[in-house]
């Protein structure tokens, strides 16, 4: 295997948008998409004589996600400009945080395979403004769009502590969970909320020495197949490349590449990485962020349990799969629904069967969250309880749970409603199993042969009584009853 | 009519004995008598300003209330956006730029009630000390049209010079309104920085930059700051009045200070032509006889002002003017080659050449290499400069200079030598530095009849004071009564 002959060092850079009401410096209402243009202010398309006003939410936001990260939060950050020209940045300057960023080192746990997880060193977080977007299908013209100039970007940088494209996936899985945890971004990747751009290379020992391949940074992916899939299409090519031209890491010679979906393969776009020289200086039209102990300790107490301290709880506490409690851990409200429930004392399987069975379904088919179908928590556990009670049965638990969401009734009048109490009743069965025992004397007679057809006659005759019943009967009473019946 | 002072003619208007539509129909009638060879504005509204001074009147005749500057022609430097007409810079690469938004002074000029009547010359981008770099003007000193009216604000000292308007809105990054107040004659105030919002003010030097009045009198001067000064959200660097309240700055500016101590900077004045040393020297006896105790300080962080300014203001002048690219606003050249062409050559074609020289020093001092020599010096230089005035103000209540080693030169005397036009403003340039308040009023004249302005500072925030002082040499001198001959 080629991963023995090598060991990938990849570093992420991420872009993730803030959902806040408002844009980063002016108050334009922050909304996805729209005709070109129309979504705009003259302070975010950086008209003469505008000055920016620093949105107090989106630095929340910031050091939200800096505490969920583990990340040192300074008391004094400032603004700086980053210089560049771009036809999608009005201003020839982005606002940004260059050398006092909002949020310092910190690390980041990471879940892999079998329950076992990985901390990523984070270098940094800070805030900045995003750009407009250029377009290109206009004959010998551009056409710029600047709805989205001014949107708040939280840049955050980590050390190179991942080795596998499964781990850089893992990474961008668990920090869009995590925002979206936090409620501080949708972490809409269709929509262009989170962006990432790994920084690659190998390690290769050879000879006793460890040659190190230059770095590729491959651009603006914004999907986790394409990241991980770059990624390890990176350290094939670079090995390739190692072993044709033996070319090792220098000043300099980190090169940028493009992803192309099409053909899943990174494109070089610039070979050198280019001297930049970006003239940051402190803006002076904003003032700096001092942030208080009683500012800072307010954000502190909106923090939330994290999606991975949750997921590894439920698979403690409730001896739930990781699977299933990675399923229920991908975002917030149904991690909280699920956890309110369990916690008024109903097996946690049992509400976790009825949640991946079918909440899950009818609310990606709703297009909402699964605590917002309609049913409540309570409501929920008293469903579970009446399964553990053998009230009603496991299946049809599911059907009551769907019919809930539909005419939001108690559990026990819907169960009622759709015919679906388990009849536990022994007189009542028993006369249900004699009727069926006189009716079919060739099934009773295969079934108490021992022959080969023993098992599946008895199966005939527990279907038939079920089937007399209306699926009402409960089954395991209904079994216990026929093999005392038929003396097996 | 144009003899009157705001205070004068405000009073008339809402006494009914003045229509404001007449106070506009007869600053119109000077314009267009005089501004041919004086050149102060670039643009002028004189419809929209009819059509305002008819409601101002409308509604005083109705017995409504009014505001403060209630049918008063008024007007503004051109680097001011005013959502109607043009907003230039007095540059070819914003010849064409109309802002859609008011900025905040125009706001509060409208909201009381001042009618807006054009928008005046400047250096371009308010870069310079002479109006000579106005790209589509020169505009002259009304008191002798071979020189120059002062600069940046040149436009606005000539037009209230000239009784062209009543009063004007200015900016000053390192002198801009003190300088061209001083050489045409008038009282011109540059506020502390940040009592006076700068949004819709095209910047320049934003950590400088501070709008401000100039006017014919000192009480006028205060009559603006009360309709100007304040907190405005919009602008981060604007102070809030909890921390710095608004005063009314007309409440008691008639009453001397007692006791006032005035600091002096003697090796500062000797670099200061005969004349504008012997006008000083006259204007501080005036207070002596007022009773006032001069103290002789030393400040001996100013002689690095100019050069910590040009790095400061260039350096954020340079990132300002990025904006100015042919792509978003401003001239954009024909037929670039691609898209970088549209940068390179809609830029060199629309800037001038003070512009472009102060583009380049900014881009240098913040150039990666640089950045720790010149910017972040500057910044400490800034600092050790700001601790001269502290320490000064510790000694007395004020510090007296002159605005400008000399009185108003020739036009095209210093075009030649950017250095020398420089090292001229070394009277005004450190007081932007520091951001406290300085305001240039009238006191004396060379033998030429050039006016010669006097400067007092005082600090941060103590515009009443500094206004009251001013007040005190007004009210003993007849220097801001007389007028250009035109």
């Amino acid at each position: 295997m080629a991963e023995s002959k090598y060991k990938i060092i990849i570093g992420l850079e991420i872009h993730v948008h803030l959902a806040t009401k408002t844009k980063m410096f002016c108050g334009c209402e922050l909304v996805y998409g729209g005709e070109p243009n129309t979504r705009v202010c003259p302070v975010c398309i950086g008209m003469p004589g505008v000055l920016p006003t620093m949105n107090k939410k989106a630095v929340e936001f910031a050091t939200l996600a800096g505490l969920a990260l583990n990340c040192e939060i300074p008391s004094f950050t400032k603004w700086d400009r980053k210089s560049y020209y771009y036809p999608d940045l009005p201003k020839n300057y982005q606002i940004s945080q260059y050398d006092l960023p909002l949020c310092g080192s910190g690390f980041i746990e990471i879940p892999l395979e079998e329950g076992q997880t990985k901390n990523i060193r984070m270098i940094r977080a800070h805030l900045e403004e995003d750009a407009g977007k250029n377009t290109h299908t206009f004959g010998d013209f551009s056409a710029i769009d600047l709805n989205r100039a001014g949107s708040p970007l939280l840049e955050m940088v980590t050390e190179p502590d991942m080795n596998s494209g499964k781990e850089v996936r893992a990474l961008a899985v668990e920090l869009q969970r995590i925002v979206r945890f936090l409620g501080i971004s949708e972490g809409d990747m269709q929509k262009g909320h989170m962006r990432f751009e790994p920084n690659v290379n190998l390690h290769i020992p050879k000879d006793g020495k460890i040659y190190k391949t230059p770095i590729s940074e491959v651009k603006n992916l914004n999907s986790f197949k394409a990241l991980e899939r770059s990624v390890t299409y990176e350290a094939r090519r670079q090995y390739a490349e190692f072993v044709e031209f033996g070319k090792t890491m220098e000043m300099g010679n980190k090169a940028t590449f493009g992803w192309d979906d099409d053909n899943q393969c990174t494109v070089l776009q610039r070979e050198k990485e280019e001297a930049h020289d970006y003239r940051y200086f402190p803006d002076p039209d904003l003032v700096p962020v001092e942030m208080s102990d009683e500012w800072l300790g307010e954000i502190k107490s909106r923090l939330c349990e994290l999606p991975l301290q949750m997921q590894m709880r439920f698979v403690q506490d409730y001896k739930l799969s990781d699977y299933d409690a990675g399923v229920l851990t991908a975002d917030r409200q149904t991690a909280e629904y699920f956890d309110a429930t369990v916690k008024s004392g109903v097996d946690p399987k049992r509400v976790c069967n009825i949640l991946t069975q079918t909440g899950l379904k009818l609310a990606n088919e709703a297009g909402c969250k699964v605590a917002e179908l309609g049913v409540s928590s309570d409501g929920l556990a008293e469903l579970a309880k009446m399964v553990d009670a053998s009230e009603i049965s496991a299946s049809a638990s599911v059907t009551i749970f769907e019919e809930m969401t539909k005419s939001k009734g108690a559990p026990k009048a819907t169960a009622e409603k759709l015919n679906l109490i388990q009849k536990s009743d022994a007189g009542e069965i028993e006369s249900l199993i004699d009727q069926v025992i006189a009716d079919n004397p060739k099934a009773v007679a295969e079934a108490t042969s021992g022959s080969k057809k023993a098992k599946k006659s008895a199966g005939f005759l527990m279907g038939q009584v079920m089937q007399r019943s209306k699926g009402q009967a409960n089954p395991k009473v209904v079994s216990e009853i026929l093999n005392k019946k038929l003396s097996l | 009519m144009h003899e009157l002072s705001i205070i004068e003619l405000k009073d008339k208007i809402a006494a009914g004995e003045v229509k404001s539509a007449d106070a506009v129909k007869s600053v119109f009638e000077r314009i267009e008598k005089h501004d041919p060879v004086i050149g102060a504005y670039i643009s002028t509204f004189k419809e929209g300003a009819l059509k305002a001074a008819l409601d101002v009147d409308e509604r005083i005749a109705a017995g409504e209330t009014v505001g403060a500057l209630a049918g008063v022609p008024i007007a503004v430097k051109d680097n001011m956006c005013v959502s109607t007409g043009k907003t230039t810079c007095a540059s070819k690469i914003l010849e064409n730029f109309e802002a859609p938004y008011d900025g905040h002074v125009i706001e509060k000029l409208k909201e009381a009630d001042a009618i807006i009547i054009g928008k005046l010359n400047m250096d371009e981008f308010a870069m310079g000390s002479s109006c000579e770099n106005s790209a589509l003007q020169q505009t002259k000193n009304p008191w002798d049209v071979s020189t120059v009216p002062g600069g940046s604000s040149g436009g606005a000292a000539a037009a209230v010079a000239a009784r062209m308007c009543f009063g004007a809105l200015g900016s000053d990054t390192g002198g801009s309104i003190r300088q061209p107040a001083s050489f045409c004659g008038v009282v011109g105030l540059k506020p502390t920085y940040g009592r006076v919002s700068r949004y819709g003010l095209v910047a320049y030097g934003s950590s400088l930059d501070q709008i401000g009045p100039l006017t014919t009198t000192v009480s006028d001067a205060a009559l603006m700051m009360n309709v100007i000064a304040g907190h405005d959200k919009r602008d981060s660097t604007s102070i809030s009045t909890d921390v710095a309240p608004v005063k009314d700055y007309l409440d008691g500016i008639d009453q001397p200070l007692d006791g006032l101590k005035i600091a002096v900077v003697p090796e500062l004045n000797a670099g200061a032509s005969q004349q504008v040393k012997d006008a000083i020297e006259k204007g501080l006896d005036v207070y002596k006889g007022l009773g006032a105790e001069i103290v002789e300080v030393a400040m001996p962080n100013v002689e690095y002002a100019i050069a910590t300014y040009y790095v400061i203001a260039t350096a954020e002048a340079s990132s300002n003017l990025a904006r100015f690219d042919g792509v978003h606003y401003g001239h954009r050249t024909e037929k670039p080659k691609d898209y970088i062409e549209v940068y390179s050559k809609s830029r060199a074609e629309g800037f001038g050449t003070e512009v472009k020289r102060r583009i380049m020093l900014g881009t240098y001092a913040l150039s990666s290499g640089y950045y720790d020599a010149y910017y972040l010096k500057a910044l400490k230089v800034r600092n050790l400069i700001r601790q001269d005035f502290t320490n000064a103000f510790e000694k007395a209540d004020c510090l007296m200079m002159p605005v400008s080693p000399t009185t108003a030169f020739k036009i095209g005397e210093k075009t030649d030598d950017p250095l020398e036009m420089y090292m001229a403003d070394i009277y005004t340039i450190a007081v932007n530095l520091a951001g406290i308040p300085g305001i240039s009023i009238p006191c004396g004249f060379d033998d030429g009849g050039l006016p010669i302005g006097l400067q007092i500072l005082t600090e941060a925030f103590t515009e009443d004071r500094l206004l009251r002082i001013a007040r005190m040499f007004e009210k003993q001198t007849e220097y801001n009564t007389k007028m250009p001959k035109l």
